[in-house]
């Protein structure tokens, strides 16, 4: 190994590791002395009502938004690739749209569209903030189950299907999305990383989720926002990896959610 | 020639959910941010919003949003591509190559409220870094006017995502410079330098490239990570758009989404110049 790799890679790590470790310290401290070593900021987070109420609305956010978005972009993205491949370059630039139109421009313009709307969509995060969710959850969606759908033949599975008598719902549940599972399942983690920490669309329309609750602690309690942000970390983390493992065999690449920021 | 056309327009029935959702949750939103950005106080269309834009304190929003992109764009992509090559040259065991890579893919997406918190644990006021320095090696950060909330900290913060998005994206571009360019190149005498001045750097310009304009909007459109480190004391366009909603300035509505507007224009410019730099790149990549 060449003596500048050497150095490079160790900046690298530096820069990467530092951070985690001083937050990790952090969270050890004493709220009251701050020396070290306690886990009281850690049974403050197990301790916290508002804890498990706002990651609870979180994880159902990301369900709900994941069986949403399945529902929607499995059946439209099967079809493109089955009877309409000219659809598919038009489609990929419509998932180029979110990159353009990023969650703080995309806020502001639902927050006025849909200011009048019913309160059980408007005001609820179930309506309003899943609407938004579907639509940052839409370019990985696409890029994941598109190459999903390229790695399989669509034609001989749906025809060798419905010559043994299956109609479409058989055909898209039972041999379609078994033979797109770990697309699917790469998608749907990386929808969990999105809604885990989507903070920008939750703060300006005022829902209480997971990340608002983070920075009200981040801003109120310097031990215990440690000990949360490692537990917000381990959630990329656990997110992320399951992706890379579900990827592997199909040869899937590490992707990069802007949603987070 | 009539069934063949009935047999299309029944294919396409299927597809209306989809394209029904993306009207109404994407075009119409994007629409609305266009039209009322040229929209007055009392109705009626009108140029003053975007006039203002070009005014104190909104021009002084973009210029700062657009320096912390640019900065951390270029030094997140060189530093970035000099990692990247030390993981992925020979010689480089394995193993720390499927390391970086894997740790740039969880890492790129660290961002947001806890990544801010993470850095204020680091070099905040009682930071531990910021401690070491000043117990153990007696540099005061903070006496010499550093702060992790000023702009300079928002770019060291960014540079956290930023890095690994890089390491990420000019990978597969890394692994297209053949090792037998190099020993062609090398057999016929060329220098190191030689090789990289002729050889490796206009392979991969193109990648670059698109990976620094890809950084650059990374960074503009991010906005929980500048929040929450700086409590929206730097004024970057995000931070602006977040006030008037969380805040109580609302006096003219159109004005925010100018603002969404202006970015938009700013992000939709990045898209023109990135979509050829990624054909151009697509050629070498493996």
């Amino acid at each position: 190994m060449a003596p500048s790799a050497y150095v490079w890679l160790l900046i690298a790590v530096a820069y990467f590791l530092i951070p985690l470790f001083a937050t990790l310290l952090f969270s050890l401290r004493a709220n009251a002395t701050g020396k070290c070593c306690t886990s009281e900021s850690y049974a403050w987070v197990i301790h916290n009502g508002d804890f498990w109420h706002t990651l609870k609305i979180s994880l159902l956010l990301a369900v709900e938004t994941i069986a949403i978005s399945l529902a929607i972009f499995v059946p439209t993205i099967y079809w493109v690739h089955l009877k309409l491949p000219r659809l598919r370059p038009i489609i990929a630039f419509l998932a180029l749209i979110p990159f353009v139109v990023p969650p703080i421009v995309m806020v502001v313009g639902l927050l006025d569209v849909y200011k009048g709307t019913p309160s059980w969509f408007y005001a609820q995060p179930w309506g309003f903030l899943v609407a938004a969710y579907v639509i940052l959850a839409f370019p990985y969606m696409f890029f994941s189950l598109d190459a999903g759908f390229r790695s399989i033949d669509v034609h001989t599975l749906t025809e060798a299907s419905q010559s043994l008598g299956a109609g479409w719902p058989t055909t898209l549940l039972r041999v379609i999305l078994p033979n797109i599972r770990a697309a699917a399942l790469a998608a749907s983690f990386l929808t969990l990383a999105i809604v885990m920490g989507e903070f920008t669309i939750a703060s300006l329309s005022a829902f209480q989720t997971f990340p608002l609750f983070l920075q009200y602690v981040n801003e109120s309690q310097a031990n215990p926002a440690a000990a949360l942000t490692l537990l917000s970390f381990g959630l990329t983390w656990g997110a992320m990896l399951s992706l890379l493992l579900v990827g592997r065999r199909r040869g899937t690449r590490a992707a990069v959610i802007t949603g987070a920021r | 020639m009539k069934s063949g056309r009935r047999r299309l327009s029944l294919a396409w029935v299927a597809t209306i959910p989809f394209f029904a959702y993306t009207v109404l949750f994407l075009f119409l939103p994007a629409g609305s941010v266009l039209l009322g950005a040229f929209q007055g106080v009392h109705g009626g269309y009108t140029l003053s919003n975007i006039r203002v834009l070009f005014n104190h304190p909104y021009i002084d929003a973009y210029k700062t949003s657009i320096e912390v992109s640019v900065v951390t764009a270029i030094a997140g992509g060189l530093l970035g591509l000099a990692i990247a090559y030390a993981a992925l040259r020979e010689g480089t065991p394995k193993w720390v190559r499927s390391m970086i890579t894997t740790f740039s893919g969880v890492a790129a997406n660290f961002g947001g409220i806890p990544l801010a918190f993470a850095f204020i644990a680091t070099l905040g006021s009682i930071g531990v870094v910021t401690q070491f320095l000043k117990n153990q090696l007696h540099i005061d950060l903070y006496g010499h006017g550093f702060a992790i909330w000023s702009k300079t900290g928002v770019e060291i913060v960014y540079l956290y995502f930023q890095l690994p998005l890089m390491i990420l994206v000019i990978a597969p571009a890394i692994d297209g410079l053949r090792q037998e360019w190099r020993e062609a190149s090398s057999n016929l005498g060329a220098s190191s330098w030689q090789f990289w001045r002729y050889i490796g750097l206009p392979v991969l310009m193109p990648s670059i490239l698109g990976a620094v304009i890809l950084l650059f909007g990374n960074a503009f459109a991010a906005y929980a990570t500048a929040y929450s480190l700086t409590s929206g004391t730097v004024s970057l366009v995000p931070i602006l758009i977040g006030a008037y909603y969380t805040g109580n300035v609302l006096d003219n509505p159109h004005l925010a989404q100018a603002l969404a507007f202006g970015m938009f224009v700013v992000l939709a410019l990045m898209m023109v110049a990135y979509i050829p730099l990624q054909r151009r790149a697509a050629r070498w990549a493996k």
